[in-house]
């Protein structure tokens, strides 16, 4: 064996490869909730005709977009136009190399950590990712010689801009209290129990709870990645479809999955900072291991039921499927080897999962902000009570040091 | 490995630095400079200064850029078309130039000559907390008066902007 491989290249190189692969899977799916969520929200079916409940769906959608006609429309910048969706996606996957998303483990006598990288620097640098973003939206705007696309392009930077801002200023709150700029320390900080069963995340404990600073964060999260209610550069009322107008294929999908993947990693931020990363809610010793068996096994009971008063004739046969594999995942996460490997990442991806529902729950609620609220509520309210905020927390943590 | 990085990344500084003069539509210049200080990022981090390194990239590459961009799309700034430029310039240009940074290193070697080249992996203090506690001490006044700097620049930009209304 050449002694350029060592295991620590063995373990990125696996690492990375089920990152990636869970990330891409997360993204095709995430479409497929987002549409039966929002279509049960609005007493819909959703997507129901590609597989059993719409699960090929995506597949059908990837397939679609790849063997479309990608048209470059005359008069573009035709560089600029080819570079804008590549620059949106990177920049959106990029960001998430630096999340930690579980403690140390060891495989085969290799500990190594459950993130692809731990600089000591690590929300600066999902700060600075996610300000090259906006690049992306801006250029694909103006490279499409299109007066909707380089106002929704324009839309975009000013409102990322604006946003920043108050975010930046939440980001900062929490840090105070872990002292460190790790992502890994920022979570090792929000471990162990007040009173035995409060968590310490940052929402919770500590001098001063994080709660104002976690829904500045989330709101300034929803502008960033430019959802409802703040999605203006794509307001198909006043802008066609925004930035992204002349843009088809998988250039078009490229944008799409950069807007999903600027959603997974600002839940996975927002875990990480406020709600204590892969710290389960209540002590294990108070039995949270259960949570994910209890979880899965209610699932497939679940299946089981529907399975037996099918709604349509192929539900007798997809849903017990769907069952034995929920049961089956409930019977793995009561290996001790298991629990003690995954249930942070569990925990983690519970956690995310559950942010990502908001967002998907608010697009299907709230209505969008004109444009003029949307800078005042910026820079008027948000910006000041992040501010406040912040000296409060300063001081709270100065007080008890 | 060091050095392949180093090289690597000081050829593409270079070349994006060279590519903002010689590019004739601004945001393409814009871009290229956008390239320029995400190299010296690279750079910066490689030194061992990682917060300096982030810092450039969120306020240089993220921010003052972007706003660059910002306006140079909102004013649709087209290609420039470009002039002879003067003969003195052209002839004496790149002769003038290399004798300037012969006598810059000739200089240099001469006054300092106890210099030494960088080794990355050296220096260590780049982290949030030292220049924390550096610009919070030994270098608290030009830190505030950098401030009051910047405030003067906000209060003028908003008394032109206002008075445009009147």
């Amino acid at each position: 064996m050449p002694d350029f491989i060592t295991p620590y290249l063995i373990a990125t190189l696996v690492k990375t490869a089920v990152l990636a692969g869970a990330l891409m899977t997360t993204l095709a799916y995430l479409q497929w909730i987002e549409r039966k969520v929002i279509a049960h929200v609005q007493v819909r079916m959703g997507p129901s005709r590609v597989g059993p409940h719409g699960l090929m769906q995506p597949l059908a959608d990837v397939i679609k977009l790849i063997t479309k006609e990608g048209v470059i429309p005359a008069d573009v910048n035709v560089f600029f136009y080819v570079l804008a969706p590549f620059l949106a996606v990177f920049m959106s996957l990029i960001s998430i190399s630096v999340i930690p998303f579980g403690p140390p483990v060891t495989v085969f006598g290799y500990t190594t950590n459950l993130s692809l990288a731990d600089p000591n620097v690590g929300i600066l640098f999902v700060l600075a990712i996610s300000s090259m973003g906006v690049y992306g939206v801006a250029l694909a705007g103006w490279s499409s010689n299109n007066k909707y696309s380089l106002l929704g392009g324009l839309r975009s930077s000013a409102q990322m801009i604006s946003y920043e801002l108050p975010m930046s200023l939440a980001i900062a709150a929490p840090l105070l209290m872990a002292g460190s700029l790790s992502l890994r320390e920022i979570v090792n900080s929000q471990g162990g129990y007040s009173f035995g069963v409060l968590p310490k995340w940052a929402i919770f404990s500590g001098p001063f709870p994080q709660f104002f600073s976690f829904i500045i964060f989330m709101i300034s999260a929803f502008a960033e990645t430019n959802r409802v209610p703040f999605d203006l550069p794509e307001a198909e009322n006043e802008l066609v479809a925004g930035f992204h107008t002349e843009y088809s294929s998988m250039k078009f999908a490229s944008f799409f999955m950069s807007e999903y993947s600027n959603m997974v990693t600002i839940c996975c931020i927002t875990t990480v900072l406020f709600l204590g990363g892969w710290h389960p809610l209540w002590p294990a010793a108070l039995g949270s291991n259960f949570v994910a068996p209890a979880l899965f096994a209610l699932a497939g009971a679940l299946c089981f039921l529907h399975g037996l008063n099918p709604a349509r004739p192929l539900d007798r046969f997809t849903l017990p499927v769907f069952g034995l594999v929920f049961f089956g995942l409930a019977g793995v996460f009561l290996v001790p080897i298991v629990v003690t490997m995954f249930m942070p990442v569990f925990w983690f991806v519970a956690k995310t999962g559950f942010l990502l529902f908001v967002f998907i729950w608010i697009r299907a609620t709230l209505p969008r902000f004109r444009y003029d609220q949307l800078m005042s509520f910026a820079w008027k309210f948000l910006f000041p009570v992040a501010l406040l905020n912040l000296l409060l927390t300063a001081l709270m943590v100065s007080l008890v040091q | 490995m060091e050095i392949f990085f180093f090289l690597l990344f000081a050829i593409v500084a270079l070349a994006c630095a060279l590519n903002v003069v010689l590019q004739k539509h601004p945001i393409s210049s814009a871009l290229s400079l956008v390239g320029v200080m995400v190299s010296l990022a690279v750079l910066y981090l490689m030194l061992g200064a990682e917060f300096i390194a982030m810092a450039q990239v969120v306020v240089y590459a993220g921010a003052v850029m972007v706003l660059f961009i910002f306006v140079i799309m909102l004013l649709n700034a087209g290609a420039e078309t470009r002039k002879g430029g003067s003969i003195t310039a052209q002839v004496l240009g790149i002769p003038a130039l290399l004798a300037f940074f012969a006598a810059l290193v000739f200089l240099i070697t001469t006054y300092y000559p106890g210099l030494s080249p960088v080794k990355f992996g050296d220096f260590t203090g780049g982290g949030a907390r030292e220049i924390g506690m550096k610009l919070f001490s030994s270098y608290l006044l030009p830190f505030e008066v950098t401030s009051v700097l910047i405030l003067i620049a906000i209060v003028g930009a908003i008394v032109l902007a206002r008075k445009e209304l009147d």
